[in-house]
């Protein structure tokens, strides 16, 4: 069992106030910082981490500071991205909800070490109860001296404001987010530049996701290296992983990356199995928009390695046979499910969050979505697999923003590995509307064959 | 700075995007663009049509872009290598585009008013796909007149965004927007108020499309039936300058529109005065017949080239020649 460093004091009765979570040790990485350390020695310290952006991507977050112009006499911002809205997953706002201390410590650290002087929480605008939550968490910060004029004598100014979206997904796109943060409608901007050149009012800016500001104050605290050390290769630290579907113990874990699949799933400290005895048909291991996998290629890459929760791990064998760790909303579905019925699920959540700014998107995401529907109340046909396959292939990698490919991604994978489903929903058109296909061959493990008589 | 296209050099200066570079260059090489519109800033990015594969990123930096770039909205850098019609990747890619486009787009050109001038209808026909595979219902919605001179049909826009920029930058203030997100986003005046101001009916011309249509020249005449004669006036408009396009059917002036150049980008705005009320010859200063590209279906009918000289080799012929050449220029 891995330490935990973000949730080690989330069962503690009234982490939320700022009495409790100071007692136990927070606001520590914030005296560290502003009292012996520089901006650039934190920056420096993140980069030594290996801490990979939480929020699905996973670019490197150091760098990402360290690539923030800083022009002489131009404001600099740091932004939280807490517009979490992929289907899947709520380790965000789980954080939020019960330790809202840990994201302000993490954003006056970060902002300290950008130099920036307002920072900004972007908050879904359906989290209103976070919202709420996060205004008296910062009022407290405030009546005790860590945000405001001068904190802790350090002769450092931080102003921190919560302001609630209007609950689109696409506003979780960096620019977007921007743009929305500056009252417009929610429009990615075309890039270049890139938000660390000219963001918020044109000023250079960085966003990160709440888990990678939160994460930034255990690695204040205990030093990059230390941090490094957990993990494996380039994927560092620990990761929130919001586990969802048909697990028997849903809920957001810690766990150290490196940490193999099959134990993730299959233990009792995790999600402690399949729900009700079934058997696992399929994972999508990162939120929605990350390629859906079949259990048994889930649990072993094609090489035949057993597959860890990592970055390198659960994307090898690129789109062919692997995945995504993305932003940690770990779906597992069991033997009943329908994948074409949640393949067009997935449609439907991107044809309705689509901004409709550059064609393929706005028009492809729709088309999936009509050609889908038609397939799951059996009035599909044949050709409409190849059909899918060509429109995700003309969105993906063709639009302004990666929602285009997000919502390529589910579609394109999800027909490369279950295409006898699909096509079973042709041919049985009227039994699919009863019944699922099943687990067919997807299981894990396979089925050993009969031994020759 | 110096760029290749496609293998062709050219060198510009710096900031010049993909396109303007491509353009300098003309020719085929050029892509297309529904949304890019060199008058108004910060316009392009959206339709994806200009679509081009940068295979060589600059001198500095060769590697090459990992994803096909806008080339409205991508400048040039030093020594960069661009793939428009050489790599089928883009091809692929912008027929993809076009499909995408055409998909909510209903394919009713003969009905359309803005047939024969629709850069859409170009695009499809020199992009696209023979037959749509798209076999839902396409979105309607219902023709509003936003003021007395302007007809907004929903239906056919593909969501440029021009008319958007026109309104901010050209006239005085905006009160049309995008509303709504997805495929459902819908140019509008969100509760109907007339679009009205001096400059208003430029948006008629910057629509690619038959979105937006000029209410004194709807389904007066089919585009190719009309004159195009070049003419100038002496505007009082301190930002317009009077020159325009005359449509003429026999003695009528049937609208009046900018004068677009080879892109069917407008030269010059032109305000409403001249636009809906100058309808007459006695208004205007005649420059000449406007050059119509023979690529265009406005061109039919209208022989303005030279024919190539005919070479004749028989010595009968030859003679023949001379004396026909001798009696057409006795007079």
């Amino acid at each position: 069992m891995g330490r935990k460093l973000l949730l080690e004091h989330i069962n503690v009765p009234g982490i939320n106030t700022f009495d409790v979570y100071r007692s136990k040790g927070g606001y520590a990485s914030v005296e560290k910082a502003l009292k012996t350390m520089s901006p650039d020695d934190v920056v420096e310290e993140v980069k030594k981490s290996g801490l990979r952006g939480r929020g699905g991507a996973g670019f490197p977050t150091g760098m990402k500071w360290s690539f923030l112009a800083k022009p002489e006499g131009v404001a600099r911002y740091l932004v939280c991205n807490a517009d979490e809205s992929e289907p899947g997953t709520f380790k965000d706002r789980y954080l939020m909800t019960y330790i809202p201390h840990l994201l302000i410590e993490g954003m006056i650290v970060g902002s300290y070490a950008l130099g920036a002087k307002t920072s900004f929480i972007y908050v879904r605008g359906e989290m209103m109860p976070q919202i709420r939550i996060l205004e008296k968490a910062i009022a407290e910060a405030k009546a005790a001296g860590f945000l405001g004029k001068n904190i802790l004598g350090s002769g450092y100014d931080l102003e921190l404001y919560v302001q609630p979206g209007g609950g689109a997904y696409i506003c979780g796109e960096e620019t977007a987010l921007l743009e929305s943060l500056e009252g417009k409608r929610g429009n990615p901007r075309i890039k270049p530049p890139f938000p660390a050149i000219a963001g918020l009012y044109g000023c250079p800016t960085v966003v990160n996701n709440v888990e990678s500001i939160a994460a930034v104050v255990p690695i204040v605290n205990e030093g990059g290296e230390e941090y490094a050390k957990i993990g494996v290769g380039r994927s560092t630290g620990t990761k929130l992983i919001s586990a969802g579907g048909n697990v028997a113990k849903p809920g957001v874990y810690e766990i150290d990356l490196g940490l193999s699949v099959e134990e993730f799933l299959y233990s009792d400290e995790y999600c402690g199995g399949i729900a009700n005895g079934k058997r696992l048909k399929a994972v999508v291991a990162g939120g929605s928009s990350v390629p859906i996998l079949p259990a048994n290629l889930f649990m072993k890459t094609i090489n035949g390695e057993p597959r860890l929760m990592s970055y390198e791990s659960l994307s090898d064998g690129g789109f062919v046979s692997g995945s995504m760790m993305g932003s940690g909303g770990f779906i597992a579905f069991d033997e009943d499910q329908c994948i074409v019925r949640n393949t067009w699920n997935f449609a439907r959540f991107y044809y309705h969050e689509s901004c409709g700014q550059c064609s393929p998107c706005r028009e492809g995401t729709g088309w999936m979505e009509k050609v889908l529907h038609r397939l799951e109340n059996g009035h599909g046909s044949m050709s409409d697999m190849d059909l899918l396959v060509d429109v995700a292939k003309k969105i993906e990698g063709n639009t302004i923003c990666p929602l285009g490919d997000a919502a390529a991604w589910p579609v394109a994978s999800a027909i490369r590995h279950f295409r006898d489903e699909f096509e079973w929903h042709v041919t049985h058109a009227s039994e699919a509307t009863t019944r699922n296909y099943g687990i067919a061959h997807y299981a894990d493990p396979l089925p050993k064959p009969e031994p020759a008589a | 700075m110096k760029v290749t296209i496609d293998g062709i050099s050219v060198e510009v200066p710096d900031g010049t995007s993909i396109l303007n570079a491509a353009r300098i260059i003309g020719g085929d090489i050029v892509p297309p663009a529904m949304c890019y519109y060199s008058k108004l800033a910060g316009s392009g990015g959206k339709c994806r049509t200009c679509l081009v594969k940068v295979s060589k990123g600059s001198e500095k930096d060769p590697r090459p872009m990992p994803k096909l770039v806008a080339s409205c909205r991508t400048n040039v850098m030093d020594g960069m290598e661009v793939q428009n019609i050489t790599s089928p990747e883009v091809i692929e890619a912008r027929k993809g585009v076009v499909e995408m486009l055409l998909i909510n787009h209903p394919l009713d050109c003969p009905i359309c008013d803005q047939a024969g001038e629709c850069q859409l209808q170009d695009l499809g026909f020199e992009h696209g796909a023979v037959k749509t595979r798209y076999e839902f219902d396409r979105r309607t919605f219902n023709r509003i007149d936003i003021g007395d001179k302007i007809q907004l049909h929903m239906t056919r826009c593909i969501l440029c965004y021009r008319c958007v920029y026109v309104a901010d930058q050209i006239t005085d203030h905006r009160i049309h927007g995008i509303l709504n997100r997805g495929d459902h986003s819908e140019i509008s005046t969100y509760i109907q108020a007339a679009v009205d101001n001096d400059f208003s009916g430029n948006v008629i011309d910057v629509c690619p499309v038959g979105a937006l249509t000029d209410r004194t020249f709807r389904f007066k005449n089919r585009v190719w039936f009309t004159k195009p004669v070049e003419a100038h006036r002496d505007c009082d408009h301190e930002k317009c300058n009077g020159k325009v396009t005359l449509w003429y059917k026999g003695e009528d002036v049937l609208r009046v529109t900018a004068r677009k150049d080879v892109y069917g980008e407008v030269e010059d705005f032109i305000c409403n005065t001249c636009r809906f009320d100058k309808k007459k010859t006695a208004d205007w200063v005649i420059e000449g017949p406007r050059k119509v590209s023979n690529q265009s279906v406005i061109s039919s009918n209208h022989y303005d080239f030279v024919p190539l000289p005919v070479l004749k080799t028989n010595p009968v012929l030859k003679e023949a020649n001379k004396e026909q050449f001798e009696r057409e220029t006795r007079l």
